[in-house]
């Protein structure tokens, strides 16, 4: 069963293109990659699947609602997060999961259990009253995304999650992800890590607007002869980007 | 020199490619002049008066005719009894009611004098107050005249309305109007503009660069002494021109007198982006430490005379102050050197200060 | 060359730098590999004269950062972490103004940085606001060079970049590095640290190891086992589970496994994953790579 449905999505800004036809499926509990080049037209992308921009023309389904026409279906359908913006510095851990709570819909009384479960899983009892700003990175990054998930959405989108994180961290964060792909939820990932594009099921590659490759990790690698994925991503993504930097 | 002209020439660059920000820098000024002039008008003209002439005499009827001839006044209702008066204040058909006594006439050159009520609407102070002096003042000239007693004449607003015989408020807020608009650009433009180098990082390789500290100081504020100076010409020529401002004085000591502010508002910039983390705080600062003194303690537009105390004592660290009573000095008294060489050493004097302590908090590290 | 001895600065409660000291040859290129908020920008600030440290000390070519700062300005080329090019100027625009900030010009030394900015020359008339990534990167690696240093200090510039211009970038600084110029350069990417003469290892305001790649690569003493199957989080689930395991990672499309010591036995581990129900786990043992030491070293 497909999750995410995208037929022919253009999307341009005055003439320059940034979406050039783009169509695929992304299937339940699945964790997809979404690699490409700066500017080949991954943060565009990922606007539109989230229902905060429009296409320009063709179809983009979400969770079974229509980007173009129910955009607020699919907002509470999905999860969100991202390198540059994930939780409030200033207020504590459990301000702002609660603020995340409230701001879903979730009542009172799953908010309280929610976040007990949360901090329990992420051993952060007693961090619990510290100000987001105090925390490490990497931790920061783990609590954002157990958020970015409270409200159990069918599909969580990450935009380069793990960016500066340290290399441990970074795989605990990983095997979070495997969690809750294992519970169902979808996982739509961008990363500059190329190791970390090998523990996607299915991986994308962008180049200028298009998608170059679309498979497993393992069968593009035959399919392009190329033995790692930095190779692999390489070869198809060699070539001058001249577009504007999203 | 060479590496000093290269950083003007960038920091001008910025300036001029933003032209949204330079739009709102020109184009404000002009809304603020034109709005100031037009609208929020402190001059009366034709304001609506009742007469109650209990005398009905010869003279009453002359006193009349005065006040609506002095172009002040137009008469809008006539009453019969003191009670209709009330009722025509609340409706909000007059602003001031002249009761004129009975035998007015008569009583004029009566030792014992004649009375006249004068009652305003004093829900508006500031317009109330002015219509009433205005009206005693033409009542006393007509009692004068009609009498040919001197009386001792009574100096209250006179010297204010002295250099400004008609009381036009767009002489006041010309003034004040250019205090605001070359402190808001010229302070909060530099203090936002060198924050923003901080936050984008780029301070720190312009740091490390043989630019002296100096240098990027100057560089900074170059471009903005020229933009100050064009918008002060362009405040004053819309002044000059629409609103027919004298310029009594000598245009060397306007032009002093301008530079001086621009360099001294220049500095308090500075002053503040040394403090300043961000371009946000530059902002506030430069909104909340600069602009609301400008106008509200700087006698742009309540008069100083009627603060209290405190607040008056306050406005004397208020650069604008010097600067707007300095301006009207050249501009409506046509007073020279002698009539402001306070206001300028004042300035002056703040200018010194706010340089040394932006050279003196300038880091040439990062905290 | 560059001597840092026991640096240590502090901000608030937190401990930037943890008595840090590290050595860089001449014209060597030299790796300061870590996480966010390891030290590493701190470290390069206090290097280049920008902030003052708590206590140790530094010398670049025998000069002293704190007291000779003016010197130590003039030796170096800086590019900052979020470099922060004026946007609103094209690329000439400037590489023409740090050019003459610098005291010389776009001519003078344009041999050193022909190479790189004639592949963004076409668009020199374009603001650099407007600029992919990549472009970017090569632009204000222009501007740090061209008044020729003698210190190459690059604070991440490859963090946020895609793997394309990341290789690009790498294969300049090699080519500048063969002019002379001495490269100091931060990353978070361990992969990176492959690409350096020689890496210092930092988290926490500590340093893990200096050494060359392979030296460090050669003195990890553990054996490392590359695991793979098809079902990834259930191989590593049971690979945890098992008793004599030190360590677990994924890495890529294999799992990374170190056994505590006495009990190396892949022979072993494979029975008990074939009795967990995965019959067709590979096991082979492998080389180390710069991440597993740097994971061995921090925990």
């Amino acid at each position: 069963m497909n999750i995410i449905e995208v037929d022919n999505l253009v999307k341009k800004f005055g003439s320059f293109i940034a979406n050039d036809h783009l169509t695929f499926n992304v299937r339940k509990g699945e964790i997809f990659g979404f690699l490409g080049a700066n500017g080949a037209g991954k943060t565009t992308a990922i606007k539109i699947l989230c229902g905060l921009s429009k296409p320009t023309s063709g179809k983009v389904m979400v969770a079974g609602y229509n980007v173009s026409t129910h955009p607020e279906e699919v907002k509470s359908n999905i999860g969100y997060m991202s390198q540059k913006f994930s939780l409030y510095d200033d207020l504590t851990v459990v301000e702002n999961i609660r603020l995340y709570g409230v701001i879903y819909g979730l009542s009172s009384t799953e908010i309280k259990e929610r976040t007990e479960i949360l901090l329990n899983r992420l051993q952060l009892q007693d961090a619990r009253k510290r100000l987001i700003k105090t925390l490490s990175l990497g931790w920061k990054q783990k609590l954002a995304f157990s958020v970015a998930i409270l409200h159990r959405p069918s599909i969580v989108f990450l935009d380069e999650p793990t960016s500066g994180v340290d290399p441990i961290t970074r795989r605990q964060f990983w095997e979070m992800i495997y969690e809750a792909a294992n519970s169902g939820i979808t996982v739509f990932v961008t990363t500059h890590y190329m190791d970390e594009a090998e523990y996607c099921n299915r991986v994308t590659i962008m180049a200028d607007g298009k998608i170059e490759a679309l498979d497993t990790p393992a069968n593009l690698k035959k399919q392009y002869g190329a033995n790692s994925m930095n190779a692999l991503f390489l070869k198809l993504t060699r070539k001058e980007t001249v577009g504007l930097d999203n | 020199m060479k590496t000093f002209i290269a950083f003007v020439n960038k920091e001008s660059r910025h300036i001029f490619r933003d032209y949204r920000t330079m739009m709102v820098l020109f184009l404000m000024p002009v809304a603020q002049i034109l709005i100031f002039g037009f609208v929020i008008s402190t001059e009366i003209r034709d304001a609506s008066i009742g007469i109650l002439d209990k005398s009905k005499d010869d003279a009453s009827r002359r006193l009349v005719q005065r006040l609506s001839a002095s172009g002040y006044y137009k008469v809008q209702s006539v009453f019969n009894y003191e009670r209709d008066i009330e009722p025509a204040f609340r409706r909000g058909d007059i602003q001031l009611a002249v009761v004129i006594e009975q035998g007015f006439g008569n009583n004029l050159r009566n030792p014992d004098g004649t009375a006249i009520q004068l009652l305003a609407d004093a829900s508006d102070a500031n317009t109330s107050q002015m219509l009433v002096n205005y009206c005693s003042g033409i009542i006393q000239t007509f009692a004068i005249e009609e009498s040919g007693i001197e009386y001792a004449p009574i100096l209250t607003t006179e010297v204010r309305m002295l250099f400004n015989p008609s009381l036009k408020g767009v002489y006041m807020s010309i003034p004040g109007t250019m205090a605001m608009v070359l402190i808001l650009i010229s302070a909060m433009m530099t203090s936002i503009s060198i924050t923003r180098e901080k936050e984008f990082g780029s301070m720190e390789v312009l740091l490390i660069s043989p630019l002296k500290p100096y240098q990027i100081i100057l560089g900074k504020v170059v471009p903005y002494v020229v933009l100050s100076m064009i918008n002060a010409i362009s405040i004053l020529a819309l002044g000059i021109i629409v609103f027919k401002m004298p310029v009594l004085g000598s245009w060397m000591w306007l032009f002093v007198l301008n530079l001086l502010y621009i360099l001294l508002s220049l500095a308090l910039g500075i002053f503040i982006s040394t403090v300043a983390r961000n371009q946000m705080v530059a902002m506030f600062a430069s909104m909340f430490a600069l602009l609301l003194p400008t106008i509200l303690l700087s006698g742009f537009i309540f008069p100083i005379e009627s603060m209290p105390w405190p607040l008056q004592w306050l406005s004397r660290v208020v650069p604008p102050r010097y600067y707007i009573q300095a301006i009207k000095t050249v501009m409506l008294k046509g007073g020279g050197l002698t009539y402001m060489w306070h206001e300028l050493v004042t300035m002056t004097g703040f200018l010194v200060l706010f340089l040394s302590l932006s050279i003196y908090k300038f880091k040439v590290r990062l905290e | 060359m560059i001597e840092v001895n026991q640096l240590c600065k502090q901000f608030g409660k937190v401990k930037a730098l943890n008595g840090v000291s590290i050595q860089v040859n001449e014209g060597e290129l030299y790796g300061l590999i870590g996480p966010d908020g390891a030290g590493k920008t701190t470290l390069f600030r206090i290097l280049i004269s920008l902030l003052l440290p708590d206590s140790g000390s530094a010398r670049l070519w025998g000069l002293d950062p704190v007291a000779d700062f003016k010197k130590v300005r003039q030796i170096i080329g800086y590019m900052p972490g979020k470099f922060s090019l004026y946007e609103d100027l094209s690329i000439i625009e400037n590489l023409t103004f740090f050019a003459t900030v610098f005291g010389t010009t776009v001519e003078e030394n344009y041999y050193l940085i022909e190479d790189i900015f004639k592949q963004i020359e076409p668009f020199k008339n374009r603001p650099a606001g407007k600029l992919s990534g990549g472009m970017k990167q090569k632009l204000a690696l222009s501007c740090a060079l061209i008044h020729k240093p003698r210190l190459l200090v690059l604070d991440e510039p490859t963090t946020g970049v895609d793997a394309v211009s990341r290789q690009e970038f790498w294969e300049m600084l090699k080519r500048l590095k063969a002019q002379g110029i001495t490269i100091l350069v931060s990353t978070p990417y361990m992969d990176e640290a492959g690409l350096c003469d020689r890496v210092a290892l930092i988290q926490n305001g500590k340093i893990l190891e200096t050494n060359s790649p392979e030296d460090i690569i050669e003195r990890f003493n553990k054996p490392v086992f590359a695991v793979s199957d098809n079902n990834m989080y259930q191989l590593l689930n049971n690979c945890r589970q098992y008793p004599g395991v030190a360590s677990v990672y994924p890495f890529g499309e294999e799992l990374h496994i170190t056994f505590s010591e006495g009990s190396v036995n892949p022979v072993h581990l494979k029975e008990f994953l074939v009795s967990k129900g995965i019959p067709d786990a590979n096991i082979k043992q492998i080389q180390p790579t710069i991440e597993d030491c740097f994971m061995e070293l921090s925990t």
